[in-house]
């Protein structure tokens, strides 16, 4: 069962039992993107406020398993006071990372690091890939 | 080590640790059903209908065979049986076609919670297109669907009643028998939904009465890719084919053509040829195995499990009085994915999430669900791996912390 301990660690528990960032705001200076699962319901929106190339604020809302609501948790926390081209790095390094992508090692990806044990799990893959998938796309839209 | 004298005949069971409780998805398939279908590929891989050679004979042969096989193995006439891509694509066709001709404005369409997305999406459209009423049979306090709550529905502007026969989520069988015949006083035309039906229960059209019913040959051990629409020939004979090409009409003239009679005329293009062959052996398999032997065996095997299963703490059941094969539950304060990892990592096959079934799920005031399903080739072995695996998720969530 080291695999599934893997899956489960507490910094993930943690995190879905104490939401970090967690709620919206009505501020049309926030960027607002809503990702859905329909395979599973995942349900995931995310908030950011960029202001001079930096992530000022992210925040999160939604419903779904404990990787995917921890997830968006830990990517308010990892992305805040970064500059957006860092954020999108290390969006982007993480997303590689949980999918089984070649990714940069070295690269602080600070408590999101510990989902690498989702390579294992390919199923859930998608759970812990669509709150940074959203974050990527606020930059997208907003940054 | 008990004796299953079905199971040793599904290939994919030998030396396997694969617990497979899902095949109310996709049932495993037959040594016979696999080479059948290959032999198929192997021998033959021409198209019907068309070339005079002795292979092309012989692959329309078997092709027409199958049709003899599921109008005998449902008691319908061999022309109201039409083959599609799956029991969805048979719905579709019902609603898109004969319900876009027949159904004006204020007309009633009476559907249920319980269906399967492809049971009551076509018809929701079909209700928004023409200004129709879409109205739920209001479900009692288990979930079911019953007459008497269907008589509170049907009125003389129903004009369409289309039901799950088994529900692929609470396992319900719906009395369609009586709700077909008070449909009928009513003048209203009843298309049910038998794919999780046809493989557990003996279904007679002409007993029934029904118009229209719809299989997917996959969860009755036959190939992907197949599916049947049974309709009455009168039905057939006044509907428009929805696709139009090559194999389905008579004659084709500049500005106009004419279509073969059905069931052709609804099978245009290359049908899937080797499932459609492959779903007769599907269907020679269960005759022999009879269907009424598979499903008191499926009983014992689901009442074994969920005598077990109740009185696991931590854990909701659903459907508690299911008639067939399904159990349907959740661990209380796990999300159904979290929990499935579990059971996937116990190589115990669990489907989870809304089974393409949100009004239900909805219904029930959850988000999603854990499904296990049995099926002829399941043991008693099966059972206790479920619940032992059960009972150790519970334990493994909350010494990670999840609470109840």
């Amino acid at each position: 069962m080291e695999k599934l301990d893997n899956l489960y660690r507490e910094i993930i528990m943690e995190h879905y039992k104490n939401p970090r960032n967690k709620g919206l705001v009505d501020d049309p200076a926030y960027v607002t993107v809503h990702i859905k699962n329909p395979s599973c319901g995942d349900d995931i929106t995310i908030q950011s406020h960029f202001i001079n190339g930096k992530v000022i604020d992210c925040r999160h809302d939604g419903h779904g398993c404990s990787i995917c609501c921890s997830s968006a948790s830990v990517l308010t926390e990892t992305v805040i006071d970064k500059t957006v081209t860092e954020a999108e790095k290390l969006a982007d390094n993480y997303l590689k990372m949980v999918s089984n992508k070649p990714f940069d090692a070295f690269l602080d990806l600070e408590e999101a690091s510990v989902y690498s044990g989702v390579r294992q799990f390919p199923a859930r893959i998608k759970c812990a890939s669509i709150a940074w998938q959203a974050f990527l796309e606020t930059l997208k839209k907003g940054a | 080590m008990e004796l299953n004298r079905w199971r040793q005949d599904f290939p994919q069971l030998k030396d396997n640790d694969l617990i497979y409780l899902d095949s109310a998805a996709s049932a495993l398939k037959p040594q016979t059903v696999i080479d059948t279908t290959m032999n198929y590929y192997r021998d033959l891989s021409v198209n019907i209908h068309r070339g005079i050679y002795d292979e092309a004979y012989e692959a329309t042969r078997l092709f027409e065979a199958t049709r003899e096989a599921v109008a005998s193995f449902i008691h319908a006439e061999v022309d109201e049986i039409i083959f599609t891509r799956g029991a969805t694509a048979a719905m579709n066709l019902v609603a898109l076609s004969f319900g876009m001709t027949n159904i004006q404005k204020d007309d009633e369409i009476i559907v249920s919670e319980l269906e399967h997305h492809s049971s009551v999406l076509p018809w929701q459209k079909v209700a928004t297109l023409k200004q129709a009423k879409l109205v739920y049979i209001p479900l009692d306090e288990n979930g079911r669907i019953t007459v008497e709550n269907f008589k509170k529905v049907l009125t003389n502007r129903t004009k369409i009643v289309a039901l799950t026969y088994i529900s692929n989520v609470m396992g319900y069988v719906t009395p369609i028998e009586a709700i077909i015949q008070l449909a009928h006083e009513k003048k209203a035309c009843v298309i049910v939904d038998a794919a999780q039906a046809a493989p557990h229960l003996k279904i007679d059209v002409k007993r029934l009465d029904v118009d229209f019913l719809a299989i997917a040959g996959h969860k009755m051990l036959g190939p992907t890719g197949v599916g049947v629409l049974y309709g009455k020939k009168a039905l057939l004979d006044a509907m428009e084919p929805l696709e139009l090409g090559g194999e389905m009409n008579e004659e084709v003239n500049l500005y106009h053509a004419i279509w073969k009679d059905a069931p052709y005329k609804f099978e245009s293009g290359t049908m899937p040829i080797a499932s459609v062959i492959g779903l007769k052996a599907a269907i020679e398999y269960l005759e022999k195995a009879d269907l009424v032997s598979v499903e008191n065996h499926v009983k014992k095997l689901r009442n074994y499990a969920f005598q077990q299963m109740k009185k696991i703490e931590g854990i909701k059941i659903y459907n508690p009085d299911a008639d067939s094969s399904i159990i349907a539950f959740n661990i209380t304060g796990v999300h159904p994915h979290d929990a499935a990892s579990f059971f996937a990592e116990h190589r115990v096959a669990l489907r989870a999430g809304h089974h393409c079934a949100q009004l239900i799920i909805k219904w029930l005031g959850i988000e999603a669900c854990l499904r296990a399903s049995f099926y002829l080739y399941n043991t008693y072995a099966d059972c206790d791996q479920l619940v032992q695996t059960t009972k150790a998720a519970v334990k493994f969530f909350r010494s990670v912390g999840f609470e109840g």
